[in-house]
């Protein structure tokens, strides 16, 4: 059934190369964990993704119920929580796994780092593997706020402090974050969730593409 | 032991699909369940709602009865007002009739329309209905009237569930 729908596409879409292209090609000795343990430095990379799919993926289902507004929204995040069956656990898994994000991330960093798999040809990939990095950072700065509790209200006005000290432009990048130059409210949770759901997201996604075809292209760096 | 040899690869094959496969069950089946939620709820069965309408002054003529309540959806509650035409019949039971059209919904009132009169008219499609709520045969709408189950106590009118209507 399924080699036949397979053989179907390919026939007309000769989708065996594309396929080898993404994903035929060989583990070399010194990254796979089977032949040398420590190699398991070499997986926090693919764990950054596979968490950030975790992340699009229960993102995705809790907007069903959330509303990024400041009489509903707290309302609808407990009545997602503890009325909705498994939102506790929907809940949890992007909660939980934006700070997995980051200590993943980190980890993956740590490792080009002290192996200086940065260098030379690989610096462009270094840049945008930093630019991913404070996409992150901001994904978590946005979605912090969303709850619309007391705690992510309080963090949201240090955040707009910290951008308000910012000299001579502070305050127009505090109004511009926040949607109003004195108000934390109606429109900076608007705001937050747009650039929490759809902006940085989009970011997000077209970094990594680049990031991961980078890497297609020139490989693993080598052993130390 | 049967003598075909599972090979290497084929081994490796199933153990990676399975062990992928139960892990990606495990990610989505709360997601799924979430999102579905709303399907598998039991519907809360409300009782009979109380109008202002006093039973002694209805007539054999259709009017129209407005009643309030509480309304829960999902994290907002509310008060929500909802319409019911009412009338006595000719047997003395009391028909109360939902405003809304069997067509696609939209409201019907009571003697609304000058060349049909004492009907239930839908200015949407023009559709029309008799006073017992059944859809005039060459009219849009396909079914009758719902009717509302009606309760006296003392003396006041309540409504309780929507019914298909009988009969027709």
């Amino acid at each position: 059934m399924f080699n036949k729908i397979y053989d179907w596409v390919d026939e007309r879409l000769d989708i065996a190369p594309i396929w080898r292209d993404i994903a035929d090609h060989e583990v070399p000795e010194h990254v796979n964990p089977a032949h040398h343990f420590s190699a398991f430095v070499y997986c926090f990379g693919g764990l950054t993704f596979f968490i950030t799919v975790i992340q699009i993926l229960s993102g995705m289902f809790l907007t069903m119920y959330y509303v990024p507004d400041i009489v509903n929204a707290w309302e609808s995040v407990y009545y997602l929580q503890n009325e909705v069956a498994f939102g506790q656990i929907v809940r949890g898994m992007h909660h939980w796994g934006a700070s997995l994000v980051i200590v993943m991330m980190f980890l993956h960093t740590l490792r080009v780092f002290f192996q200086g798999a940065y260098k030379k040809p690989r610096e462009l990939n270094w840049v945008v593997g930093v630019l991913i990095f404070f996409v992150m950072l901001a994904l978590g700065l946005t979605g912090y706020l969303l709850p619309w509790d007391m705690k992510a209200v309080f963090a949201t006005k240090v955040t707009l402090t910290i951008a308000d000290s910012v000299p001579l432009i502070g305050p127009a990048i505090k109004t511009l974050i926040a949607g109003d130059p004195t108000i934390i409210g109606a429109q900076t949770l608007t705001r937050f969730f747009a650039i929490h759901v759809f902006f940085l997201p989009a970011a997000l996604l077209g970094l990594i593409a680049a990031h991961f075809i980078m890497i297609r292209k020139q490989g693993i760096s080598g052993p130390l | 032991m049967s003598k075909r040899n599972v090979s290497r690869r084929q081994f490796l094959n199933y153990t990676l699909t399975g062990v992928g496969g139960f892990m990606a069950a495990g990610i989505l089946m709360p997601m799924v369940r979430f999102a579905i939620d709303p399907v598998l709820k039991a519907s809360a069965s409300g009782g009979y709602v109380a109008t202002s309408q006093k039973v002694s002054e209805l007539t054999a003529e259709p009017i129209r009865v407005d009643y309030t309540f509480d309304q829960i959806d999902g994290w907002y509650e509310s008060q929500v007002t909802n319409t019911a035409w009412v009338y006595k019949a000719d047997d003395g039971k009391i028909v109360a009739l939902s405003p809304v059209c069997k067509h696609l919904g939209c409201t019907v009132a009571w003697n609304t329309d000058k060349e049909h009169p004492e009907q239930f008219f839908c200015p949407c499609h023009m559709g029309r209905y008799t006073k017992d709520g059944v859809n005039v045969p060459g009219t849009p709408p396909i079914k009758p009237l719902d009717v509302y189950e009606t309760q006296e106590k003392d003396g006041i009118l309540y409504l309780g569930l929507l019914k298909p209507h009988e009969g027709a």
